[in-house]
């Protein structure tokens, strides 16, 4: 029995699956009729019994954040859908919305319901141009067969480019019409979320799981994944492997099993590091390849499941140069509104450079884990948190490798080696 | 230059009419002005200032904070290479390279003929097509130099390659922001539905691994 079990990508190989009537033809939109016949209160519950959690990093149970939007205060409630997907090596709502747009519009309609929102948003990162198409075009599509509209609205809100934006609180600020910087919490989105209303925002999976759960029941929902990870989830394997791609499989996989059945780390070459979650996730190397990828398995190994980004590096990678260009990332990134987190990245640079460069010394090795364990913690948002999850845990599997570089006084490693078209550029 | 008059103000009402505070309509309006002037203008600004009923500082505030919004002109085409670190390392460093030396021009340049600018992006989630190159912010997936190369000469002659997971064409700069404003340009049934990757785990459920 295959160890896969897709349920979102399920009709992802016909050509016309991100169409209305692809979606339809595959019992689309009646898990939407289903819930809007059943008590808003009802619908929560079974959410919150299937143990869905977020997707999108955090894994907070879906159906308690939408349990606690204040209900009968006469207020405008709102939805906002996290569409944008930005965490460095994170590739799977982009494809989902590319595939099937309206697997997520007919969770909006129910996540709308179960919460009381008349106004579901979707905040989209605005560097997928075809994906913003294909997404606007379902929306029209759901409003002219009507099952957007008596009651339910969903607005396509597009991004600019920034990383940031994809943190909830500096989402609503740029979807109110601000720069997106993060929000000092608490009052929280279920409080004081977009304009200052009780607001929920999920991630596109968490969001696009709800009608398969709708219609299946909470027990088979819970039939997959582990104790206290619950379901199926899409894994985005990238890097240097045989067979980059997306897996949908129980939470609670591992590394090996997803590498065996994709054809492995490429030929000739072995597994040195690898993020489970995305780049703000603590790296891994090959003695972690058996570990559960669900939330408290990577969790109890040091680090996050994240996003599910397997982003795999094999040996001909300077985890130097890797951690720099996060490092770099993250200081571009950083919204500047909290010191430790400005400052803090900018440093980091610094001091990562001289490093990769070979003009360090050892005793930046203790200065960049002082300045991380200056900026954690330290700042309203996790941005500069994630910034010193590659940092701290590539000098703990890897400190030889930073010294190398000062004692050669150069970076020993060739990049061309690491390329995908090594045997093309010489 | 923009100006009132080409600035098309129904469209632009139509835009603030999404939202229920006219605030929230400032990004897709940005959008919209590079759209029709190429870049953020200081007139596209004070439009929208007008518009929206609010400084023309809060409007520049917003433009300069987004790197999407470009307060300068950028190319017809406007190519991106993903530099973060799975691309960079998987061959996006050689692409910026040889681009940058291909076209003549530095990180944030535009040929001289105005046809291709060039960029260093961050992570476009699409990892598992990597090395990634943007152009107008369309999918190139598993780019090699050659291949970079090939698509922005066919872009200096106005001939670019078509995306590998978007529309049967390359649609301009202006074009691509008008998307972006959420205006529907008819093309989103074009292209596929997914790429190789994307179905990997599919297919081999399918052959029961």
């Amino acid at each position: 029995m295959s160890k896969l079990t897709p349920v979102l990508s399920a009709h992802w190989d016909e050509a016309d699956s991100f169409t209305i009537e692809a979606y339809t033809r595959h019992g689309g939109y009646t898990a939407s009729k289903k819930a809007l016949a059943m008590e808003p209160d009802a619908v929560i519950a079974l959410v919150k019994d299937s143990g869905l959690r977020g997707r999108g990093g955090a894994g907070f149970p879906t159906g308690m954040k939408w349990g606690f939007i204040p209900q009968g205060d006469n207020k405008d409630h709102y939805l906002v859908v996290n569409a944008d997907e930005s965490e460095p090596g994170t590739c799977k709502d982009t494809p989902l919305l590319m595939a099937n747009p309206h697997v997520l519009i007919e969770g909006c309609i129910i996540a709308c319901h179960a919460i009381r929102a008349e106004r579901a948003f979707i905040y989209i990162r605005g560097e997928v141009t075809h994906v913003v198409r294909r997404v606007n075009a379902a929306i029209a599509d759901a409003y002219k067969a009507g099952h957007l509209g008596n009651g339910i609205d969903v607005t396509l809100h597009i991004g600019a480019g920034a990383y940031i934006c994809g943190e909830e609180t500096a989402l609503l600020d740029s979807l109110e019409g601000f720069r997106g910087q993060p929000r000092l919490r608490p009052p929280f989105p279920a409080i004081a979320g977009l304009y200052a209303r009780p607001t929920v925002v999920n991630n596109v999976e968490s969001i696009s799981s709800v009608p398969a759960i709708i219609n299946n029941g909470a027990e088979w929902y819970q039939s997959m994944g582990t104790e206290k990870s619950k379901g199926a989830t899409l894994y985005s394997l990238s890097g240097h492997v045989n067979n980059p791609g997306q897996f949908e499989a129980p939470l609670g996989i591992t590394l090996r099993e997803i590498l065996e059945l994709s054809g492995g780390v490429r030929n000739g070459h072995k597994l040195k590091f690898w993020t489970p979650g995305g780049s703000s996730t603590p790296l891994f190397t090959d003695a972690h390849l058996d570990i559960p990828l669900d939330y408290e398995g990577v969790s109890a190994a040091g680090s996050m499941l994240g996003t599910k980004a397997l982003q795999i590096f094999d040996e001909t990678t300077c985890v130097v140069r890797a951690v720099l260009r996060w490092t770099e990332f993250y200081k571009h990134e950083s919204c500047g509104k909290c010191t430790p987190c400005r400052e803090g990245t900018w440093w980091l640079v610094q001091i990562l450079r001289d490093l990769e460069n070979g003009t360090g010394s050892e005793a930046d090795l203790e200065k960049l884990l002082d300045l991380c364990d200056n900026i954690m913690g330290r700042s309203f948002c996790a941005l500069g948190d994630g910034a010193t999850s590659p940092i701290t845990s590539s000098i703990k599997y890897f400190r030889d490798e930073y010294i190398a570089h000062v004692t050669n006084g150069a970076c020993p490693f060739d990049p061309v080696k690491s390329t995908l078209f090594v045997g093309a550029v010489n | 230059m923009a100006t009132e008059q080409t600035l098309n103000q129904e469209v632009m009402q139509s835009i603030i009419k999404r939202y229920p505070r006219s605030r929230s309509a400032i990004m897709p309006l940005l959008h919209y002005v590079q759209s029709i002037c190429g870049y953020v203008t200081n007139d596209g600004i004070e439009f929208i200032s007008k518009l929206l009923e609010i400084e023309t500082a809060e409007v520049s505030a917003v433009a300069t904070f987004y790197t999407q919004y470009k307060r300068k002109p950028v190319g017809e085409y406007h190519v991106g290479v993903c530099t973060n670190t799975l691309c960079a390392v998987m061959g996006g460093d050689a692409i910026f390279a040889a681009l940058k030396e291909h076209l003549d021009i530095e990180n944030d340049g535009v040929t001289a003929d105005g046809k291709v600018s060039l960029e260093h992006i961050e992570c476009n989630a699409a990892c598992d097509y990597a090395p990634v190159v943007m152009a107008n912010w369309e999918f190139y997936d598993n780019q090699t130099v050659e291949s970079a190369k090939t698509l922005v000469d066919g872009a200096r002659a106005g001939k670019p390659p078509a995306p590998t997971r978007g529309p049967n064409h390359l649609v301009t700069y202006k074009e691509a922001s008008a998307v972006l404003a959420g205006l529907d340009d008819g093309l989103a049934r074009e292209g596929v539905q997914a790429g190789g990757p994307t179905l990997l785990g599919l297919k081999l459920s399918k052959e029961g691994k």
